[in-house]
Parts: C-alpha cells; sequence; structure tokens
C-alpha cells in the first residue's frame, strides 16, 4: 500500500479570471503523493498552495493536465458524481475549523455520515469513536461557541476522519492557533498517520508545523520547486 | 441527502428577533386574509340563517330587494289561495303578506341616525320563523302600535329596549319585547303590524309574501303557475335563495376588497422574507462552502434554505390564523347595500379559511424564499470558503 500513489498529477494547469484578466495561478503542475503520506506543501502567500489543495480535494476544477486520485479522472466527473467522490474519499480540515456554529460537536461530526447508508445507531457509535479519539467525549453536547480553537479543531478533525476517506487535506490547520493548541493539533495529525496510515496533504507556511511531516513541497509563483525529504 | 430539520430549526431559533419580525410581518397579512374571508362568511352565514328551507317569498317582478318591491292586495289574495300554500292549525293559511319599510333612528352614543328595516308581518308572520324566539317581554298585540325589536338592533339603538317609545312614520310606538332570530339579518328588524305599519306610512301595496309550502317539491308547481299568470307581475323563489343573493354585493365587495390588500400587503412581507432570508445567506457563505465541499449538493442546500423560509411562513400562519379566530368575539354591523339598512353580523373561522390561510402563507414563505436559495445553491465552492 504504501508505495501506491494516490494522487498522481501530470502537468496541471489552473487560472483565475480577475477583471476581464486571466491570472495564472498554477502552471504545469506534476506531482505524486503515495498512500501513507503526510506531505506539507510549503511556499509564500499566494503562491497557489491553496487552489491546489482544491484541486485534488475535488472543490475545484483545473483548466488543463491530467489530475487523477484515487485511481480516478476527477477532472471528467460531473459536479453531482464529484460530490458523492468527496463524500465517500475526502476528508477536510480547514484553517477556521468551519463548524457548524447550530450543530453541536455530536451533530457536527454526524453531519457526513448523513450522506451515507448508516443507521442512526450506527452513526453514533462512529461518532462517539471518533470524538474519543480526540479526546472530547465529554463535550459531545457542546456548541462550537462553548468550546475553544483547539478544541474546535478537534471537532474539525473527528468530522474530518468519521467517514474513513482515502485523503486529508489540511489548509492551514494551525494557522489560527496558539503554539500550545497547534501542537496538540498536530500531534493527533501525526497519530492519524502514523497510526492509522491517513494520507494527509496539508497546505502551511508555519515551519514548526512543516516539520511534523514526512516530506516537504514547494511551491513558488504556481511552480513547484525542488523537493525536500 | 437532505440536511437535518434540526439545522433549519436551530438558525431559525438563532435569530429569534428576525424570526419574529419576518413572521410577524406574515402573520399581519395572514389575519387580514383570514379575517376579511371570516367577514364574508359570518355575512352569509347570516342573510342565510334568515331563510326557511320550505318557504317562499314572493316579490314584484325584478325588483330585487323587499325595499324595492310592491305586491298590490289582489296579487296577494291570489298567491294566497294557492293550493301549494300549507295551512296551519285551525286551517290559518301559512302565509305573511309584509310591508318592509326603512326607518331612521338614532344610534346608541353618537345619536347619528341610521337606516332601521321595519318589517309589518302578518297573522301567520311568527310562525313561518320558527328560528325567531321572543328573549325579553312579549309579541306585539295585532291591531295596535305596539313593535318588537331584534336583539342586534336593541343593544346598538337608542330607546329600543322593552318599555320605551320609538317615534316614525308619525306616530309613537311602544317597544314590548325584543327576540332572536339565531344571528339571522331579522336581529337588526324592528317588527310589528303590517296593517299598522302600511297606515302608518299611507302604503296601498305590501313589499313581499313569504309563505310556507305543503312540501319542498311544490315549490316547481308554483312558481310555474304564478310567475305564468298574466294577472300577475311577480317573482317567486325559495327564501334561502332569496337572502343568498341580498348578500352578493356586499359579499363580492368584501372579497375583492379583501383580496386587494392581502395581495398588496404580502408582497411587503414577501419582500421582507426575502430580505431576512438574503441576509441568512450572506451570514452563512463559509458554512455553505462546507456542506458542499463535505458532499452535500446543491440541491439539498437549496431546500434547506427554502425550508428555512416556508417555516417562517408556517410560523406567520399559525400566528395569524390564532390572531384571526379572536375575531369570531367580535360583532360589526354595516349597511347592506341591496336592503339600505343596518345590518349585524360576526366573523367566522371554518375549517377552509384556515387551511386556505396556512397555504396563503406557506406560498408567501416558498417565494420570499426562492431567490435567496437559489443565490446559496448557486454559489461556488472555493469562492464560499474564501469568504470572511
Ligand atoms: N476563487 C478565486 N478567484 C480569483 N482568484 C483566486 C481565487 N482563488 C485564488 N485566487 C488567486 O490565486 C492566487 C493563489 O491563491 P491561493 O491558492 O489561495 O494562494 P495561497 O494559498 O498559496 O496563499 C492568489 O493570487 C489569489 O488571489
Ligand atoms: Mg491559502
Amino acid at each position: 500500500m504504501r508505495d501506491q500513489r494516490i494522487v498522481e498529477i501530470r502537468n496541471l494547469s489552473k487560472s483565475y479570471q480577475r477583471g476581464g484578466q486571466i491570472v495564472p495561478v498554477l502552471s504545469d503542475i506534476t506531482l505524486d503523493i503515495a498512500s501513507g503520506e503526510f506531505v506539507a506543501l510549503m511556499g509564500p502567500s499566494g503562491s497557489g498552495k491553496s487552489t491546489l489543495l482544491n484541486l485534488i480535494a475535488g472543490i475545484d476544477k483545473p483548466d488543463g493536465g491530467m489530475l487523477r486520485v484515487a485511481g480516478i479522472d476527477i477532472a471528467e466527473l460531473s459536479e453531482s458524481e464529484l460530490a458523492d467522490w468527496r463524500a465517500e474519499h475526502v476528508g477536510f480540515i480547514f484553517q477556521f475549523y468551519n463548524l457548524m456554529p447550530v450543530l453541536t460537536a455530536f451533530e457536527n461530526v454526524e453531519l457526513p455520515l448523513l450522506l451515507t447508508r448508516l443507521t442512526s445507531g450506527e452513526r453514533k457509535s462512529h461518532v462517539e469513536t471518533a470524538l474519543a479519539m480526540v479526546s472530547l467525549s465529554d463535550r459531545m453536547e457542546h456548541y462550537p461557541s462553548e468550546l475553544s480553537g483547539g478544541q474546535q479543531q478537534r471537532v474539525a478533525i473527528a468530522r474530518a476522519i468519521i467517514t474513513d476517506p482515502t485523503i486529508l487535506v489540511a489548509d492551514e490547520p494551525t494557522g489560527d492557533l496558539d503554539r500550545a493548541s497547534a501542537e496538540d493539533i498536530l500531534n493527533l495529525m501525526d497519530r492519524l498517520n502514523a497510526e492509522l496510515g491517513k494520507t494527509i496533504i496539508m497546505v502551511t507556511h508555519d515551519p514548526n508545523a512543516a516539520r511534523r511531516a514526512r516530506s516537504l513541497r514547494h511551491l513558488e509563483k504556481g511552480v513547484l520547486t525542488a523537493d525536500r525529504s | 441527502m437532505a440536511l437535518p430539520i434540526r439545522y433549519t430549526l436551530r438558525n431559525l431559533w438563532t435569530r429569534k428577533l428576525t424570526t419574529a419580525l419576518t413572521a410577524g410581518g406574515m402573520a399581519l397579512v395572514v389575519f387580514v386574509f383570514a379575517a376579511v374571508q371570516m367577514l364574508d362568511t359570518g355575512l352569509r352565514a347570516t342573510l342565510v340563517a334568515t331563510g326557511q328551507p320550505d318557504n317562499v317569498l314572493i316579490t314584484r317582478r325584478g325588483a330585487g330587494a323587499e325595499i324595492s318591491s310592491g305586491v298590490d292586495r289582489s296579487q296577494a289574495s291570489i298567491v294566497e289561495s294557492q293550493p301549494e300554500i300549507a295551512s296551519g292549525a285551525g286551517g290559518t293559511r301559512m302565509i305573511s303578506k309584509e310591508a318592509v319599510i326603512l326607518i331612521t333612528l338614532p344610534k346608541r352614543g353618537t345619536g347619528q341616525a341610521t337606516n332601521v328595516t321595519t318589517r309589518g308581518i302578518g297573522e301567520a308572520g311568527l310562525m313561518l320563523r320558527p328560528q325567531v324566539q321572543l328573549v325579553q317581554g312579549r309579541a306585539f298585540e295585532r291591531g295596535s302600535t305596539e313593535v318588537v325589536v331584534g336583539k342586534s338592533l336593541a343593544t346598538r339603538f337608542e330607546s329600543a329596549t322593552v318599555g320605551s317609545v320609538l317615534r316614525f312614520g308619525g306616530r309613537e310606538w311602544r317597544v314590548v319585547g325584543i327576540f332572536d332570530s339565531g344571528g339571522a339579518a331579522f336581529d337588526s328588524e324592528v317588527w310589528g303590524d303590517n296593517d299598522q305599519l302600511m297606515q302608518a306610512f299611507r302604503r296601498q301595496a305590501y313589499s313581499s309574501v313569504i309563505g310556507r309550502l305543503v312540501d319542498a317539491n311544490a315549490y316547481t308547481d308554483l312558481k310555474t303557475r304564478l310567475e305564468g299568470d298574466p294577472r300577475l307581475t311577480l317573482d317567486v323563489k325559495r327564501e334561502r335563495v332569496f337572502y343568498e343573493e341580498q348578500s352578493q354585493a356586499l359579499s363580492k365587495f368584501i372579497s375583492y376588497l379583501g383580496l386587494t390588500l392581502s395581495i398588496i400587503f404580502s408582497i411587503g412581507a414577501m419582500i421582507g422574507a426575502m430580505i431576512t432570508m438574503y441576509a441568512a445567506v450572506a451570514n452563512r457563505v463559509r458554512e455553505i462552502g462546507t456542506l458542499r465541499a463535505l458532499g452535500f449538493r446543491r440541491r439539498a442546500v437549496l431546500m434547506a434554505f427554502l425550508f428555512e423560509s416556508v417555516l417562517l411562513g408556517a410560523v406567520g400562519g399559525a400566528v395569524g390564523i390564532a390572531l384571526a379566530s379572536f375575531m369570531q368575539l367580535v360583532q360589526i354591523s354595516t349597511l347592506n347595500w341591496q336592503s339600505f339598512a343596518e345590518l349585524a353580523f360576526s366573523f367566522a373561522l371554518t375549517p377552509k379559511i384556515a387551511v386556505l390561510s396556512f397555504c396563503f402563507a406557506i406560498v408567501m414563505g416558498i417565494v420570499g424564499g426562492f431567490l435567496p436559495a437559489v443565490r446559496a445553491a448557486r454559489l461556488k465552492i472555493v469562492d464560499a470558503l474564501r469568504a470572511a
């Protein structure tokens, strides 16, 4: 499994239209990520890190090139196929946690399972397991506003892993946290990768975070520069 | 897969004030919508209750209303002798030749002179209206200037109480009793002896003849014979149909006015709902992006926001109908254009009105929430996630 390529990117390009002008963001990206890897994607602000991550996660479409994730050419999928594909294969971790403020920790983690065929009993035991894994069993009935930033990010991680996705994508997961909380989150991600074998792709510009990854990729003005492992 | 209902409920609950104001606006519209129909239904019920199913009412051809009708004595006698007219105990013909005359009486409180229907009835007049009950005093003495008054009239007009005197037609009339016709139009009338009233007002002709049929099937025979008789210029109608027709002009006016008001107000309420829902979408752009990223489809987002708006409508509808139900305690009086007299009636809430009003509220919710829900569903995921 370790050597199986979970992400295969060939000559990928992406540009955005802004005020009638076409702004190239990614050009000629070629990248492979093996199953079980923990990759950090680094680079200055505006270099296209988030854009690349969004393409891999199937929430944006490339302009050209090949983008294969878990053996599927996701650029070819229709919008609703892509939605189902994301529900099955991708776990998201955001910089600002992005929990639903009106739902409890339990309900937030349960949300992706509503897209599966699991019964409510099965969902309950899954959610309890995931919240136990992020050490929040005692906060299940709490709303996001009643939790600290670090706790909210742990709920978000529980939500990201609840469906046992093929890849976890994290965009600046420690960007909004103090040092201690950031350390907790990185330890957790480390465990997910080391103990559960999760493939993680993390965008960050925090060197402390990047150091925890198994490999590093650098983006500079939309171009991948020399890898350092 | 749809988003859970509690997601929608809690979003509404979280912004209680906005929810209350928006639903409150819709509630007012539903209140107006329901109240107007209740008024219309109340009016019809009052006029329809006035007619008995096996009574016929005969007026001059084309007269439409009793007040503009004249049936002279010879024609009335011919009607009286028809075989379809029933006979009561002791062989009295179940027929009442009536004189309907408009008088003016001062209203209680303001003293304002207001039109009141006065009805001179024949001997069988009371027997033909079994729904009429004396609730105070006694019946008037035939051949005297005594009168009885309807119970709505008694509360709304000065000196319409037992023992007092009414002045009209150049005479003084003593009120000896108050009657209750169970919400019929008679409750707003003064009743006395037909001969006395006709003398006082120097009338030669009756206004109408009311008769009881021997059985309900006799109607067609009677109508055909009387309307075909060349000596007669009469219209024969079932009493109930006659009073239904009396309500048409006012009923139409109330319905059109109500519908117009409801439509104008509902546009305001729908714009209110739309503003609320656009704000809700704007506040939750990143949330929407997240839901879509997790795998919820555009349709799930659309339905969640539409449902939120429909729920606002449902709350507004329920509150509006509840408010309207209190209107049943209110009695109002107005001028009936077909008799030109005051008529008292009340608001009547029927299940049909409640259901219709609720549906109206739901439609307001759907229309108000549609565009905002479409906007929410159309957001691009990456743009939504980049929102602050
Ligand atoms: N949805 C978008 N529409 C227009 N321009 C965008 C969009 N997303 C990103 N960009 C632009 O593309 C460039 C790269 O953005 P991004 O991938 O977010 O960079 P990073 O994550 O490395 O800071 C930036 O110049 C940004 O303004
Ligand atoms: Mg970024």
